[in-house]
């Protein structure tokens, strides 16, 4: 801090005294457990209500979106003076985190729920690569297809609606708008939207067999001008949604693909509507990102006990089971899930496993070792959707000129490649 | 002027001046610094990447579009409202308070609005479905269709924020001396005649603030386009949170930010230009 | 023709306010609509059979609603103190006097308003931190006045050049101090102006989100604590949280009608 800056914290002391209103920084008990998971009204509420309740201590259970959630977890890191014990976030929001030292290694609570079986891969997730625990996982997610079982008779001859591929999806697209008249399949595009993902973990693993390394390879090159004849059957609104279970439910879609949580409220609410499946394949396989969030410790947290004690509570297989019959979050644990899910979890437990499953599966990780490159990593690929696809400019041109952007961002970080990129000594390269 | 006049003018700003300085200005230098600097070193390049991003160009268009119609929408329907009010014989108190609701309603619950009266199931379909005019839902908002979007956030902006033009100009209305009316009245002059030259001259400082304010803030309107075109319509202040939230570039938002406060300046200037006020024409 | 010219303009006010009421109307009628409600084509103009108070319920039955209301009474209160006590001064200076640096100042207090203040709100969070004002309704306050301080300085600089010089130099020929001369002569015809600038600030201080939901964890204003809530909910739930933030803006304004009212009042003594 400068001069000025010292100046100002002075002046503003004196301030605060004169209107003798400052109360004293009261020492809470509870724990403050601030997440960028679970934010939706029911949602936090089932937190509070159902999935806190068997812990002995009290919780504060707060909800951020991802950009505050970093503005104040830095922001309290900088001032040294921490509110919030326990941070629950995803893996990327975590990762912005680390570099700035606002995240202490918990290497002493890996130890605690070493029993729970949490898988030894997400584990080393949660250390970026560091060699210390920085966040325990806490439960994972991944992105599945939707269908209003109306779309169903639309479906090209032959296809089989488990293994779809991008040309039967498109087919289908021709299909349902040639005779419903209207662009039914929608996707996640909206400013809040996850549209990105879809990019990275989807579509460029499915046809280049990469995320980086391919980004401008001739298969990507097909691969846009695939995507774009696709997009004449995907309805203009897509660019406004932000979850898709709205527009399922509202039927101004019959088709769509979304993170499992942001579709939930529509299968949990119409069930027998509606259908699930596992995203399509391309000619390298069927891309798809699982997606972790995990419980991270602050430095300096006023209540690191707590936050122990909680995590511990977060991960017994119990806990697990009963935030998947809820919120539709899965296990990261060991765990077996009860028969008696409701119908609209179940469909989402059988799409996941049909995708985890798929005999042309192919994995595709969260990106890693971005640190706070993340959005602009994500921007990479949403910039040559909207120039290639919405805006029509020649594909080569703009993988180009994105390409050059992107090679900025590896090489700034240093981030190696993750798969299904092959690994790579040093920062991941852009052929 | 006495010796103790010259220092009191001063005195009566300090307090605001001070305050402003501490919370405004510190963290606006810091902000400035940051544009200009990578890592401690002197840089342009937050400015390059900014006027290199596909959404720059269109920002800057939209917003310029948005300012030029819906500031002078605004001071127009205000002033048609404020002389209504005028006139208006009973019930002043009802319609100026109706006419000051969206005053007091926030831009985010302004667009949940428009919102639910102009998407696809909305309301305005709803009508136009029950008058013949259209067979079904019918899109507004998307990228394929830019003139209704733009209309729509116009509808909206106007909406909300009509009411603080509105309400600058009836305190400045209720300050013209009532006797200079009547007196146009007497000489026979028309009541355009009597606008023109009577009531508008009088209320240049009044329009002058209003003016001010509404383009300034104009060029910050952020939430309401966000809750109604999403992506569709990008403005100056919406690429700012977009590259300070989502892409986490604080070095691209603050260079954003300060585009954003020299156009404001730039605008302010010709204002105070264009519309001297009393005190400074005597001065 | 006057009763031609009467009806032009009765049907003008009364268009005019159904522009504004229309549209409040219908976000009522959404917010009650339930989860159905939304996606219900073609829609009525009168509640159907979608009618449901659930989503007003789920809102209500939040905890801390209560309390986060309180605080953003106080935040706003502080907030309207602040900025007549900080702005009205300045308005009063800029309208009386010519003064070198005068265009320097109201481009200060532009500025303050030019800029987005989302990008101030890491460096002011740090430094709120460590004078102890974070987490507290008092330092949403303070950020708060920064934004309604232009409109305070502003709006009664034009209302003070309203008021005549002659007046209070004529008060002062009779022998009243400068002070005097204020206090009986220029603050009673600027009172009801003064007022509804007063008002303005609350209503500034009380829609704020960004500021609010940034500088505080637990000491919620009500904006911010429903809009947390409310950004990624359900479209039903966002209507009804959008009605919710609407009424009171209706009751207030309400509320402080007289006031409005008082500063049309005096140009028809």
């Amino acid at each position: 801090m400068n001069a000025i800056s010292r100046l100002t914290v002075a002046g503003l002391a004196g301030l605060a005294a004169a209107l003798a209103f400052v109360p004293a920084y009261a020492q809470q008990q509870d724990v403050v457990f601030l997440s960028t998971q679970l934010r939706p009204i029911e949602e936090a509420q089932k937190v509070r209500e159902v999935i806190l309740k068997g812990f002995p201590g009290k919780v504060t259970y707060l909800v951020e979106e991802p950009p505050q959630f970093d503005v104040r977890m830095r922001a309290e890191g900088q001032a040294g003076r921490r509110t919030v014990s326990l941070a629950g976030a995803l893996h990327g929001e975590l990762s912005a985190l680390q570099p700035s030292g606002d995240l202490q290694a918990i290497d002493d609570i890996a130890a605690k729920v070493k029993d729970r079986g949490i898988p030894a891969n997400l584990m080393e997730l949660g250390r970026f690569g560091t060699g210390k625990q920085v966040y325990i996982p806490w439960m994972q997610a991944t992105y599945i297809m939707v269908a209003n079982k109306k779309a169903l008779q639309y479906l090209p001859p032959g296809a089989d609606i488990d293994s779809l591929t991008y040309d039967q999806l498109e087919a289908w697209g021709k299909a349902m708008t040639d005779k419903a008249g209207k662009r039914l399949i929608g996707f996640p595009a909206g400013p809040k939207g996850l549209m990105p993902r879809f990019f990275e973990g989807y579509l460029y693993p499915s046809f280049t067999g990469g995320v980086v390394t391919t980004f401008r390879s001739p298969e990507a090159e097909q691969m846009w001008t695939k995507f774009a004849a696709l997009w004449k059957y995907v309805t203009p609104n897509s660019t406004s949604y932000d979850f898709m279970q709205e527009p399922l439910m509202g039927e101004e879609v019959w088709v769509a693909f979304d993170h499992v949580a942001r579709v939930k409220e529509a299968l949990v609410q119409m069930p027998q509507d509606f259908v699930t499946f596992p995203a399509p394949a391309g000619p390298k396989g069927r891309g798809y990102m699982p997606v972790i969030a995990g419980l991270a410790i602050p430095t300096g947290a006023p209540n690191r006990d707590g936050a122990v004690a909680l995590i511990e509570h977060l991960t017994k297989p119990q806990t697990q089971i009963v935030t998947a019959a809820e919120v539709g979050f899965f296990p990261v644990v060991k765990a077996e899930l009860p028969a008696d899910l409701s119908p609209g979890i179940k469909l989402i437990a059988s799409a996941v496993a049909k995708t985890q499953n798929a005999p042309d599966a192919l994995p595709a990780l969260l990106p890693v070792g971005l640190a706070d490159k993340g959005g602009e990593f994500n921007k990479v690929y949403f910039d040559a959707f909207q120039r290639i696809v919405l805006r029509g400019e020649p594909v080569k041109e703009v993988l180009e000129a994105q390409a050059g952007v992107l090679k900025g961002i590896m090489e700034a970080t240093k981030a190696p490649c993750w798969a299904p990129d092959k690994p790579s000594q040093g920062a991941c390269p852009v052929q | 002027m006495s010796g103790r006049s010259r220092f009191l003018p001063y005195l009566l700003l300090a307090p605001s001046v001070l305050f402003l300085a501490a919370l405004f200005v510190v963290p606006l230098v810091e902000t400035i610094a940051i544009s200009f600097s990578d890592n401690g070193a002197p840089t342009l390049d937050h400015y390059r990447r900014m006027a290199g991003d596909l959404n720059f160009w269109p920002a800057v268009k939209n917003t310029f579009l948005l300012v030029v119609t819906v500031v002078p929408l605004q001071v127009a329907i205000a002033l048609g409202m404020a002389s209504m009010l005028q006139k208006l014989p009973r019930g002043r108190d009802l319609v100026l308070w109706i006419w000051t609701i969206p005053l007091g309603v926030s831009d985010l619950a302004a667009g949940l609005v428009w919102l639910a009266l102009l998407q696809e199931r909305g309301y305005l379909n709803s009508a136009l479905a029950a008058l013949g005019l259209i067979d079904g839902p019918t899109q507004w908002l998307t990228y394929e269709t830019p003139g209704t979007l733009f209309v729509g956030i116009l509808l909206a902006e106007v909406w909300r924020a009509t009411a603080i033009v509105f309400i600058i100009l009836v305190a400045g209305l209720q300050l013209i001396p009532k006797e200079y009316r009547e007196a146009a009245e007497i000489f026979g002059a028309s009541p355009w005649t009597t606008f023109r030259r009577i009531t508008l001259p009088l209320l240049k400082p009044s329009l002058q603030t209003a003016l001010i304010l509404r383009t300034v803030l104009a060029f910050e309107v952020f939430a309401v386009v966000y809750a109604i075109a999403g992506r569709n319509f990008p403005v100056l202040v919406g690429e700012a949170y977009v590259w300070q939230r989502d892409n986490q570039a604080y070095g691209v938002a603050a260079a954003y930010a300060v585009l954003i406060v020299v156009i404001s300046l730039a605008a302010t200037v010709v204002y105070l230009r264009v519309l001297r006020s009393r005190t400074e024409e005597r001065s | 023709m006057k009763t031609v010219r009467r009806l032009v303009y009765a049907t003008g006010v009364v268009a005019l306010c159904a522009w504004v009421l229309v549209p409040i109307y219908f976000i009522t009628l959404g917010a009650f609509g339930g989860r159905a409600g939304v996606f219900k084509w073609p829609k009525g103009v009168l509640p159907g059979e979608t009618f449901s108070f659930a989503a007003m319920d789920t809102f209500l039955r939040i905890e801390g609603v209560a309390h986060a209301a309180f605080n953003s009474v106080i935040a706003a209160s502080i907030c309207m103190a602040l900025s007549i006590a900080l702005g009205a001064p300045a308005g009063y200076a800029l309208a009386r006097y010519s003064f070198p640096g005068q265009n320097l100042y109201r481009l200060l207090i532009l500025l303050t308003r030019a800029f987005p203040l989302a990008i101030l709100a890491l460096p002011l969070t740090v430094i709120f931190i460590r004078v102890g004002l974070y987490d507290t309704p008092v330092g949403v306050a303070l950020i708060h006045t920064a934004l309604a301080l232009p409109f305070a300085a502003l709006i009664s600089s034009s209302l003070f050049m309203g008021i005549p010089r002659e007046l209070e130099e004529a008060a002062w020929v009779f022998g009243c101090s400068r002070v005097q001369a204020f206090r009986k002569i220029v603050l009673p015809l600027a009172l009801p102006g003064i007022a509804a600038t007063a008002i303005f600030a609350f209503v500034i201080s009380w829609n704020e989100v960004f500021a609010a939901s940034i500088l505080t964890v637990r000491e919620r204003t009500l904006t911010a604590y429903l809009l947390t809530v409310l950004s990624e909910s359900p479209l039903h739930f966002r209507f009804a949280g959008g009605f919710l933030l609407i009424v009171p803006s209706i009751a207030f304004i309400f509320a402080v009608r007289k006031y409005l009212f008082a500063m049309w009042g005096i140009a028809n003594r």
